[in-house]
This record gives C-alpha cells, structure tokens and sequence, in this order.
C-alpha cells in the first residue's frame, strides 16, 4: 500500500535516500503516525531480483554516476571514477552490505579525550555518549536481528572462519566468534535462516540478512503514512527567507523536474550524496550551501583504515562457501597506542569470488606473481581490516567540474591516508599475516583497501556549531528543520563497521522528530 | 566468436598456408587457430598478425597454464573492430619494433615468457598495454566458462546454497 501524497503538501517529512539511514528513520516516522515522502534515486529489487553473479550484480546495483578522486590514496589512481562501492536502489546500500553489526566501545565515543589532539587530525568528542547510546542499539539490535545479542544465537562457523579461528586462538586472541551479524541463525522476525549461499554483497536472494529493502520500507508503507518514490534524484533543496526549509526539486523517473513541498527534510544519500546535495543547494542566502556557516560540509571524510589480507596453504579452504563476513577478531580493538598508533582495529573473514578477486586484489597487478595467485584461489583463506581512521579537514567532498546526467556537477573526493592510518593499517597487516602462517599459509597477500564500503563524516555532529554541521539529533546547526540522517553525521568512525550505529541514530532521530513535531516545536 | 564447427573446414588449409607465429596458433587468411585445430577465430578488421599478437600479449599479461587459449581468444576477440583498429595497429608495431630491437623478428616469436615479460615492462604505461590488462580482467576473469578451472563455484541460490553442501567440510586444520 502506498500513501500518495500530494506535492504541494507541505506538512509530509522529506526522506532523501532509503539506505541504512534515510530507509529506517522513513519507516520509524511511518509508524509513529508522521508523513513521510522518501525519495530515492534508485529503483527497487527484491530478493527474487538479486543475482548470484559478482559483476551482473553491480551493474544491477551499484551506484554508477560519475564522481571524481583526488588525494594520493590508491582507489584515485585504479578506481578513479569509483570512490565508494555502493547501491543506489530502494534499501540503499543495506542490500550489498555483509550483515556485520557491532556496537561502539564506550571510549570512542569520545575519540578526542581519550586520545588526545593528533596533528593533522580533526578530532572531537561526539556531542553523545554510550550510555545515552544503549537503549538505541538494544532497539537498532532487535530491528536487525544481531545475532548473539538477545537471546539470538550465533551463526555457524565457514571454512574461511575454521581457518581464521584457528590461526587467531594459535596467537593467543580470545575474543574470536563468528561476529554480531544481520544475519538469522534460525527464522526471526518473518525472515528465513541464513542457506550459507556465500552471496552477501549481491543482495541475500533468502532474505535472512537484513536489508531496508525488504523490512522497513515495505513496513513503512503497509502503515499508509509513508510514499517511496523511486528513481527520483533529488538536485536542490530550497528554502524560504526565513532561512527554513521548504520542500525539494527532484528528478523523476521519466527526467522530469518536481517540486515538493516539505515540513522537515532529512538528508540521508551516503556520505558522498549527502554533502553534494547542500553545496548543490546553494542560494543567494546560503552562498556556501545549506547547514555549511561552519565551512564544514563535505570535509573530514573518513572511510575506516581498511585492507585485506589473503593467504594460500596447502590445502584447499573454499572460501566463497556460506557468509561473506564468517567472523572476527576483536582482541586489537582496543585503545592501545603503544602499538604505534590511536584507535583500533577489527579483524574479519571477508571472501570473494573469481570476477572480484581478480579486480581487486592487486589493482593493475599482472604477470605470474599475479596469476599464481589466483591459481590457488580454492586453496585462500580472507580476511578485512577495518580500524578507526583520523578525521581530517582536507579529507573532503566538493563540487567537481564534471556533471552529471541531470547536469549537476558531482562529488570531488580527496582522500591521503593520516600517519595514524598507515600505522595502523601495516600493524593489521602484519597480524592477519601472522594469523595464517600459524595455521601453516605458504604465501600471504597485504592488499590494498578496495573502493569504499563505508564513508562517513562529511557532515559531522559536533558540541559547537563551528566545529561541524549538526547536533546530537542530527539536526543541521543553522536550519532547525533541516536533518542528516546518515553515516555522514559521524564525528568520528571508531573501529566498528558504521550500519548498526546508522540505524540506532536514525531510530532515535525519528523518535526526537516526532516528539518535537508533537510538541509543536518543528 | 571462436568458432569450433570450422575447424574441419579449414583446418587443413590452414595449417598448409601457416606462418610461425610462436607457440601459440597458427595463422591463416582471415583465420587464427590452435595448432590442434580446437579452435579457430576469425578476423575482418584487424591483421591475423596482430590478432596473434594480442591473444600472445593476453597470456603473457595473465599466464594461467590450465586455461586454454580458446578462453583468451575470447577475451581478445572484442579488438577485432572499426574503432579499435588504429589502437591494435599502433600497439603491435610498437611491440614489434620492441622484440626487433631485442633482436628478434617480432613480439610473438619470442621464445621465452619472461623475454616477452620484459617488452611489456617497458611498455606497461602506454593506454596500449593498459587497455588490454584492464579489459582482461573482466574479459577473461568473467568468463563463467573459466571458473571451475580455478575451483570457483559460481552461483549456488539455486542449489540451496552451501548449507547441505559442504560449508563448513575443512578437514585438514
Ligand atoms: C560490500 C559492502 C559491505 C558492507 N558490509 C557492511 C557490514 O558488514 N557492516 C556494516 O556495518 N556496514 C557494512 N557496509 C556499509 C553499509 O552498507 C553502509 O554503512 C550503510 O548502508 C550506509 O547507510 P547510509 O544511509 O549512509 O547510505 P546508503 O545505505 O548508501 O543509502 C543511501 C541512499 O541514498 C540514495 N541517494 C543518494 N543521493 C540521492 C539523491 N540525490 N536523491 C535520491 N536518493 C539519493 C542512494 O541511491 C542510496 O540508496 C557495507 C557496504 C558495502 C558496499
Ligand atoms: S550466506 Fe546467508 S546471509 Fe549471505 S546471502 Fe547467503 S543466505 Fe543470505
């Protein structure tokens, strides 16, 4: 059931972009009697739709407009039109995504104090603590279904994860299980166990992985109070001169440019969308973009220190069989700087098949140091790095001069590694290698991070409104009806996979929204 | 396409008209083909010479010893076209005049891989070399056809995934 409501009607909430963020704040609206119009840029695929096939399954949902690098990371240089690896479809990037749902630790909520001022770094204190935290991601944890939280057991163990468990516990780790996923270990809440079909990034065609897709959107809707319109690009939001928002100009499905009016909006197209949209918005009133008085829309992008390391032995693993993210290691986590560098890292089970493998795992490699490689692929074993990285000011999103299909210029991304980073990154490296020798890896592979997967920060919350661009709800500092509801609003990106954090900020953003509405406050 | 059903037909002639053309195919009119005859592919636009060259260059670039040439024909066989003619005339002659330097007679009739290596080292920046290497990771990677050669499995939705079928079957640890 949808809700057609009408574009001059001005008293709907405006959701632009239905991931992880923009999908759940919709539906969390919806169910609290709010008008929602939610418009996403991309089309909608369900479970029956998903294709078992790496290559084909990006071309379904990948997000492919043009953007544009900068800055002297890798990705700028062999994946220079492809900054990020993400969807744009109904349900966003929660339909690609592994399932991986782990909380904050409590320090990192305050990166700044425990760590103290690093140069070159733009670190700051999240305006919220773990503690005001904890009842959003019990709530955010039940949503998803984590499991091995609640009474929800955990999944079983892949060959990828036997053998990384077995290294890990040779090292001495103890925090080592097969994670806190999105992911059923028995039926949950309608949706079906996990088959161990391997095919997590393209979409789980059994529906036992979580996805807005297939839960809160259609959810959302079956209340009345929430339209989703897809494929429509949303180019501007426009504003009265009182300096509020009033409604947003998109294009439709057919390319034509709508108005619709709005009470609030909330932005929530990943942290590369989310921040071209207010510059792209900029007026006679707001010459620098919406919500940017403090000069900082688009900047401190973050994209968590990442990597792989695969390593081949003897006999074969065959890694690709059942979940893509299989386990973790959590004993590096921790704030440990006599390792060298601030923050931690997580260590996960990470697979992929043939077509990406061979995309990614030397960029522009080639010859038999390459191919050798491959020719042991049955025989490999994964895992991802992902660690907190630095914030920085030049770590940013602007407008490029290239422009898109709608002739909208796109997102320039700048990205150089921090000092800290590369610290970290070549510690993980070092371990995860370490991992697979103790269970016997005759040859390892340090590969370089992947376009990203998780992008975060570039409109950060902050305490004081110069220091970033919203508050602790997510609300822009300089337009009371104007709100981030994304991984964008990241003051800092610990070393956790973002979702499970997007989805409980976006779960008390729409509690806060609706009691200020009620309130008569917004 | 490479075209298996041709083999009877011209096998014979062209094996008779062949020039060297390294260890890999044999070269006739409008033709290239394995020296078994398994396969053949035809040529309109570009040279058979060049045509060899690129499927040599191929293997050279991503040198898997169980996969068959047939397999890079296919990954190659997209540069036998209007638009990519000046591109494969330009990158074969260079890559020519590279091997006569060497002291050979052309790319392909050098002997050695790793000799064939140091050409295109010296050529890796060129869009030349660096269109083909792109192109075959998909082109050649993404041939369904290839994967069980590397143990790949492929799509297993319809099997009912892994859950029955040996997910978790490691037994060496
Ligand atoms: C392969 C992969 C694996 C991952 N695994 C994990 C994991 O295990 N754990 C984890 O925590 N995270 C994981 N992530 C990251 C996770 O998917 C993202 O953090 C999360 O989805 C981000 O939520 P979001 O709301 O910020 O954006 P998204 O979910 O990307 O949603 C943004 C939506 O906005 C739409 N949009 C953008 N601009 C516009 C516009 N102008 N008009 C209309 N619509 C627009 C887009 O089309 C898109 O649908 C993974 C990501 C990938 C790619
Ligand atoms: S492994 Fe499990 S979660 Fe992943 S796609 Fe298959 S059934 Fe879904």
């Amino acid at each position: 059931m949808t809700a057609p409501f009408d574009l001059n009607d001005d008293s709907v909430v405006v959701v632009i972009g239905t991931g992880a963020g923009g999908g759940v704040v919709a539906n969390e609206l919806a169910q609290k009697g709010v008008s929602v119009v939610a418009l996403e840029a991309g089309g909608r695929y369900l479970p029956e739709d998903y294709i078992n096939d790496e290559w084909e399954s990006f071309g379904q949902l990948a997000w492919v407009d043009p953007r544009t690098t900068s800055g002297d990371w890798r990705v700028a240089k062999d994946f220079s039109g492809l900054p990020a690896w993400i969807v744009k479809a109904v349900g966003g990037t929660t339909t690609h995504w592994a399932g991986a749902s782990i909380r904050f630790q409590d320090h990192e909520w305050k990166a700044l104090t425990t760590y103290g001022a690093v140069e070159g770094a733009s670190l700051l204190d999240w305006p919220i603590d773990a503690a005001e935290m904890a009842p959003w991601y019990d709530k955010a944890e039940a949503k998803l279904g984590v499991t091995r939280t609640g009474d929800r057991a955990g999944l079983p163990g892949n060959n990828n994860f036997k053998v990384f468990e077995k290294g890990a516990k040779a090292l001495g780790y103890k925090e080592v299980h097969t994670g806190r996923m999105a992911i059923n270990s028995a039926d949950y809440d309608g949706r079906m166990a996990c088959q161990q079909t391997g095919f997590c990034f393209q979409g789980c065609k059994w529906g036992a992985k979580w996805s807005a897709a297939y839960t809160d959107i259609p959810r959302g809707e079956a209340t009345g109070n929430l339209e989703v319109r897809e494929r429509a690009h949303v180019a501007r939001i426009l504003h009265d001169d009182a300096g509020k928002v009033t409604g947003v100009e998109y294009f439709d499905k057919d390319g034509n440019l709508q108005m619709q009016k709005a009470r609030i909006v909330c932005v929530a197209g990943n942290s590369f969308e989310s921040p071209r949209l207010l510059l792209n918005s900029a007026s006679s009133m707001f010459p620098n973009g919406l919500a940017n008085s403090s000069d900082q829309v688009g900047r401190n992008y973050m994209r968590h220190t990442t990597g792989s390391v695969y390593a081949v032995f003897e006999k074969p693993v065959r890694m690709w069989r059942g979940t893509t993210m299989a386990g973790i290691v959590q004993d590096e986590a921790r704030h440990d700087p006599s390792r060298g560098f601030v923050g931690g890292y997580e260590l996960e089970t990470l697979a992929l098949g043939i077509p990406f493998m061979a995309a990614f795992l030397n960029p522009g490699g080639w010859g038999r140091s390459f191919t050798t490689a491959l020719d042991a692929y049955e025989n490999m074993a994964g895992m991802w790095i992902v660690g907190e990285d630095m914030p920085q000011a030049t770590n940013r999103v602007t407008l490029s001069e290239t422009k898109d299909q709608w002739g909208l210029p796109v997102a320039n991304v700048n990205f150089s590694d921090h000092p800290n980073d590369i610290a970290m990154r070549n510690h993980a490296y070092g371990r995860g290698e370490a991992i697979y020798r103790a269970v016997g890896a005759t040859r390892t592979f340090p590969t370089p991070p992947y376009p990203s997967t998780h992008n975060l920060g570039t409109n950060r919350m902050s305490e004081k409104p110069e220091d970033g661009v919203c508050n602790k709800w997510g609300q822009s500092h300089d337009i009371a009806n104007l709100f981030i509801s994304d991984g964008s609003q990241f003051t800092t990106g610990a070393a956790e996979n973002p979702t499970l954090t997007i989805v409980a900020l976006a779960i008390r953003q729409a509690d806060h929204i609706a009691s200020e509405m009620a309130a008569g406050n917004l | 396409m490479t075209t298996k059903e041709r083999k009877g037909l011209t096998r014979r002639a062209l094996l008779a008209r062949s020039v060297a053309a390294g260890t890999l195919a044999v070269i006739g009119a409008g033709f290239i083909a394995a020296p078994n005859g398994a396969w053949a592919l035809e040529v309109s636009v570009i040279s058979e010479h060049e045509m060899a060259t690129l499927l040599q260059m191929a293997r050279d670039i991503y040198p898997h010893d169980r996969i068959a040439d047939q397999y890079y024909a296919v990954a190659v066989k997209g540069y036998d076209a209007e638009d990519r003619k000046a591109m494969v005339a330009e990158g074969v002659a260079a890559l020519d005049a590279a091997a006569q330097a060497a002291g050979h007679a052309d790319y392909v009739s050098v002997g050695w891989e790793e000799d064939r290596v140091k050409l295109l080292q010296a050529m890796e920046d060129t869009p030349f070399f660096q269109t083909v290497r792109g192109g075959l990771v998909t082109g050649l990677y993404n041939q369904k056809e290839v994967w069980p050669i590397f143990g790949y499995e492929g799509e297993s939705f319809s099997k009912g995934g892994y859950i029955d079928r040996g997910f978790d079957d490691i037994n060496w640890l």
